[in-house]
C-alpha cells in the first residue's frame, strides 16, 4: 500500500500545509519551491502542490516528491534549492536531506517505507496528503464523488442503508453507535423536513483527526454527507465546526462552493432530480457541544445544553426534526463503502470493530502525528510498531486512549487490542481517537487532575452530578497532588465517580470520571504514595518535591545561579552549589541552564 | 464576569457606534439560528463584543437582552471586555501538558506580570490558556495572533514574552511619534 501514487504522471512536489507543519513554516517552503521551479524555467514539468496532513507532523514541514515518493522531512527554506536542483539535473535525491530513524542510520528514501506508514491502512485519509485540498479537480481525479454517483444512480436509499449497516461501521465520535441503525431510524422517522449534521466539534485535547481530514480532504466529507442526506430523505445539511479550526472552516467553504459549481451538491445533483445543500457553522468555544443535543442547541443559536434522550435527534433534532448526526470521519468512510462494497469494509477489522481508526498519536512518543489503522491492532503495536516507541528510548508508562472520557492503559496493558469491547472492558474507550504516551515522568494523579479540570471547566453546568460532582473530584484530587490528601480520599473518589458517572444528563458527566476511575485502577499505589508519603514519583507535582544538584555532577559553573529569579542557589565558582529549598520557586529554570545535567528534581 | 449588570440602564450613553453591525443584522434577519454568527461577526467588528452592541442586536432581532446576554457568556471565544493588542494563547492540550505546559505557563505568566485570562492595564497583552490547537506534534505550543511558537521550553517561552514586549512597545512608539509629527504644535 502506497499513500502516494501520483495523480498524473509527472513530477509533483507535495508540500503538506495541514495547520501542524502550516504552523511549521510550509508555506513558505511550498512558495520557495514554486519560485525555484519558475527560476528554472520548469513549470511544464514540476508541479507543486499543497496538500492536506501527511500523518507525520513531528517532522515537519514534510515535503514528498512523486512519482517516486521520495520523502524530505523537517524542510527548511535553505533546501528547497538543492532539492529542485538535483531534481531537475536527473530526478535523484539529496540524501542528507532524507529521513533517518536515528542519527547513524541509513537514510529512508521513500515514504512509504518509513515505519510510520508501514503498518497503516488508509481508507479515510487516502486522498489526505495527496490532492489539493482546495482543487476539486484533484480530489476529482482520484474518485472523489464516484460514491455519490453511485448511490444516486444504483442504490435506493433502502438499499444504501442496508449496505451502510452491512459494513458493520461504528460511530467514531465517541459513543460507536452503528451508523447504518442510526440512518435507518432517521430515515424511518415520520416527518417531511430532515437534516444531516456532521459533527467537526472535535474539542477532545490531544485529539487532531477530524480537523486534519477536512484539511486534507474536505470532499470526502461534504459526499459522506451527501449519501447520508439521500439516504435519509434530507436536503439540507450542516458541519459543525469548532472555531478554534480556522483553515478547516476555510478549505470547507472553498469545497462546497466549487462542489456546487460542479453539480454535486445542490440542486439536481448529478441529473438525478436529488437536491442537497451544506452550511457551515462555526462554534463557539464550548466542549459540551460536541455532544449532539447540545450541537444542535447550538445550531439554533441557544447556549450549547444538552437534552434528556430520549427522544434522539433521529426523531426530534433540529427545530424538531428528525436530524441525523454524524462525526467527521464516520462520514468520510461512507464514500469507500459504498465504491469497494460493505463486504470489502466488513473484512478489515475484527468481529465487532469494522473498518479503519484514525489516531492521533502524541505525547512521549517518537513519531507523533496521524495514524490509520485497521481496528484490531493492539496498542503496542501502534504505539512501538509506528510510532517507534518512546522518545529517547525509554519504557513507556501508560497510554491514554480516548480523551478527557476515556482511560489510562498501563504498560502491562498494552497487548489490549482496538476494539470498541475490548477497550471498554479496560476501562478505557476507542472515543474519538486520541492516544497520548507517557513515561515516568508523568505523575498518574497529576494527569487524572489534568483531565478533571479540563471537564471541570467545560461542564455546562445544566445537570449537578456533573456540575457539582466533577468539581468535589476536581478538588480532591488537587489537594492529593498538593501534600493534602487524606486517609479515604481514593474511597471518596471512587464513590464521587460512580455517582457522577450514572446520574449525568450527558456523555460528558457520564464519561468524566473515566480517567480517575482508570488511573486509581492501575496506579493506586501512586495516590497512595501522595497521600501517606506525601511523595510524587514523577517528581511531577511541585508541592511534593524539590530542586537538588547533585554534587558529584556540578562543576560550580554558577550558570544556574546567574539563571535562578530569586537567588535561591549559592557556591563558590568551582565548586559544588546548593539550592535553598525555602527560597526555591521551583521554576525549573535552574535545570534548563544547567550544562551538566546535574540538577535534578526529586 | 464581573462587569455590573445594568439591565434596563437608561442612563447607559453609546461609547461605541453602532452602525458597523447593521449589515450583520440585515444579513441574519431572517435566519433564526443566526445569533452566534451575528455575535461572531460583531466581535470581529470590534474585538469584542460592546454592551451596547448587544442591546442593540436584542433589539433587532426581538429576543430579551438577557438571552444575548446568556449566549455571549456560555461560549469561552465571546468576550465582554477589551483585549489586549497581541492575544497570547497557552496550550493546555494532552500532549503540551506531558510535554511541560504547566512550566511554559509560568514563565509567560512571571514575564508578562498576568494571570491566564488577564488583559495588561495599557492593553497590550491578553493572556489565555486554549484547550488544544491541534498540533500536538509540536507540543508544547502556543499561539500568538496568528503566529504559532512550537516545541517550547521554559528559556524559549521568555525569549519570546521579552520579543512581543519590545514589540508592542517599538509598535506604540513609532504610532505615537506618527502623532507627534502630525501634531502642527
Amino acid at each position: 500500500m502506497t499513500p502516494h501514487t501520483p495523480a498524473q504522471g509527472s513530477t509533483i512536489i507535495r508540500v503538506c500545509t495541514g495547520s501542524g507543519c502550516a504552523m511549521n513554516g510550509s508555506l513558505e517552503v511550498a512558495d520557495a519551491f514554486e519560485a525555484a521551479i519558475a527560476q528554472a524555467g520548469a513549470n511544464d514539468s514540476v508541479r507543486v502542490v499543497r496538500t492536506g496532513c501527511h500523518g507525520l507532523c513531528g517532522s515537519g514541514p514534510i515535503v514528498i516528491v512523486a512519482p517516486d515518493g521520495v520523502f524530505y522531512p523537517k524542510v527548511t527554506l535553505d533546501r528547497v534549492t538543492r532539492i529542485v536542483e538535483r531534481l531537475l539535473a536527473d530526478g535523484g535525491y539529496v540524501s542528507e536531506f532524507l529521513f533517518r530513524p536515528a542519527e547513524d542510520a541509513e537514510p529512508i528514501v521513500h515514504y512509504a517505507d518509513v515505519p510510520f506508514n508501514a503498518a497503516q491502512q488508509r481508507i479515510v485519509l487516502r486522498r489526505c496528503g495527496v490532492v489539493d485540498p482546495e482543487d476539486i479537480d484533484d480530489a476529482l481525479a482520484l474518485g472523489a464523488y464516484d460514491g455519490l454517483r453511485k448511490a444516486l444512480e444504483t442504490l435506493d436509499p433502502d438499499s444504501l442503508i442496508e449496505q451502510v449497516k452491512a459494513s458493520g461501521l461504528r460511530g467514531r465520535g465517541g459513543a460507536g453507535f452503528l451508523t447504518g441503525q442510526k440512518w435507518r431510524f432517521t430515515r424511518d422517522a415520520p416527518g417531511e423536513v430532515k437534516y444531516v449534521i456532521c459533527n467537526a466539534d472535535e474539542g477532545d485535547p490531544g485529539a487532531f483527526m477530524d480537523r486534519s481530514i477536512i484539511e486534507g480532504d474536505p470532499h470526502g466529507v461534504l459526499e459522506g454527507m451527501a449519501i447520508a442526506a439521500y439516504a435519509i430523505g434530507a436536503h439540507e445539511g450542516y458541519v459543525y465546526v469548532r472555531a478554534e479550526y480556522p483553515l478547516a472552516v476555510k478549505r470547507l467553504r472553498i469545497a462546497i462552493a466549487q462542489a456546487e459549481e460542479k453539480g454535486l451538491l445542490g440542486e439536481d445533483i448529478l441529473g438525478s432530480g436529488f437536491c442537497f445543500g451544506v452550511k457551515v457553522r462555526e462554534g463557539a468555544g464550548a466542549f459540551v457541544c460536541g455532544e449532539e443535543t447540545a450541537l444542535i442547541a447550538s445550531i439554533e443559536g441557544k447556549r450549547g445544553l444538552p437534552k434528556v434522550r430520549p427522544p434522539f435527534p433521529a426523531t426530534s433534532g433540529l427545530w424538531g426534526k428528525p436530524t441525523c448526526i454524524n462525526n467527521v470521519e464516520t462520514l468520510a468512510n461512507i464514500a469507500w463503502i459504498v465504491v469497494e462494497g460493505a463486504e470489502a469494509y466488513a473484512s478489515i477489522g475484527t468481529s465487532d470493530s469494522k473498518g479503519t481508526k484514525i489516531f492521533a498519536l502524541t505525547g512521549k512518543v517518537r513519531y507523533s502525528g496521524l495514524v490509520e489503522v485497521p481496528m484490531g491492532m493492539t496498542v503496542r503495536d501502534l504505539v512501538y510498531g509506528i510510532g517507534g516507541g518512546c522518545a529517547e528510548g525509554r519504557d513507556c508508562k501508560a497510554v491514554q486512549i480516548g480523551g478527557p472520557s476515556g482511560g489510562c492503559l498501563p504498560f502491562e496493558l498494552l497487548d489490549t487490542r482496538i476494539e470498541y469491547e475490548a477497550l471498554t472492558k479496560v476501562g478505557a474507550i476507542v472515543g474519538s481517537g486520541g492516544m497520548v504516551v507517557v513515561d515516568h515522568e508523568t505523575c498518574m494523579v497529576d494527569f487524572a487532575r489534568y483531565f478533571l479540570t479540563f471537564t471541570q471547566e467545560e461542564s455546562c453546568g445544566k445537570c449537578a452530578p456533573c456540575r457539582i460532582g466533577t468539581k468535589r473530584m476536581l478538588e480532591i484530587v488537587t489537594r492529593i497532588t498538593e501534600g493534602e490528601g487524606q486517609e479515604g480520599d481514593i474511597e471518596k473518589l471512587e464513590k464521587l465517580a460512580r455517582d457522577v458517572k450514572s446520574a449525568s444528563l450527558c456523555g460528558l458527566g457520564q464519561t468524566a470520571p473515566n480517567p480517575v476511575l482508570t488511573t486509581i485502577h492501575y496506579f493506586r499505589e501512586e495516590y497512595e504514595e501522595h497521600i501517606r508519603s506525601r511523595y510524587c514519583r514523577a517528581g511531577a507535582c511541585t508541592a511534593l518535591s524539590h530542586y537538588v544538584i547533585d554534587a558529584g555532577l556540578c562543576k560550580g559553573c554558577a550558570v544556574c545561579k546567574k539563571h535562578c529569579p530569586v537567588g535561591a542557589i549559592w557556591g563558590e565558582l568551582k565548586q559544588p552549589h546548593t539550592i535553598s529549598a525555602e527560597r526555591c520557586i521551583k521554576c525549573g529554570a535552574c535545570v534548563e541552564h544547567c550544562p551538566f545535567n546535574a540538577i535534578k528534581r526529586v | 464576569m464581573t462587569d455590573q449588570c445594568t439591565c434596563g440602564d437608561a442612563h447607559a450613553t453609546s461609547r461605541v457606534g453602532l452602525t458597523p453591525i447593521e449589515p450583520v443584522l440585515e444579513r441574519y434577519a431572517d435566519d433564526p439560528g443566526g445569533l452566534i454568527p451575528v455575535l461572531q461577526e460583531t466581535q470581529k467588528l470590534y474585538g469584542y463584543l460592546p454592551k451596547e452592541a448587544l442591546r442593540a442586536i436584542a433589539e433587532a432581532r426581538c429576543i430579551p437582552f438577557s438571552s444575548v446576554y446568556g449566549v455571549a457568556t456560555f461560549y469561552s471565544q465571546f468576550h465582554l471586555r477589551q483585549r489586549g493588542d497581541k492575544v497570547v494563547r497557552v496550550c493546555h492540550g494532552t500532549a503540551c501538558h506531558v510535554l511541560g505546559a504547566p512550566e511554559v505557563t509560568r514563565a509567560v505568566v512571571e514575564e508578562l506580570g498576568i494571570k491566564i485570562g488577564e488583559t495588561t492595564e495599557d492593553l497590550a497583552f491578553t493572556l489565555e490558556s486554549v484547550a488544544c490547537v491541534g498540533c500536538c506534534g509540536l507540543a508544547p505550543v502556543m499561539l500568538v495572533d496568528g503566529q504559532t511558537y512550537g516545541q517550547l521550553d521554559i528559556v524559549k517561552a521568555r525569549r519570546i514574552a521579552a520579543t512581543l514586549r519590545e514589540e508592542v512597545a517599538a509598535e506604540r512608539g513609532a504610532a505615537s511619534s506618527l502623532a507627534n509629527e502630525g501634531d502642527p504644535a
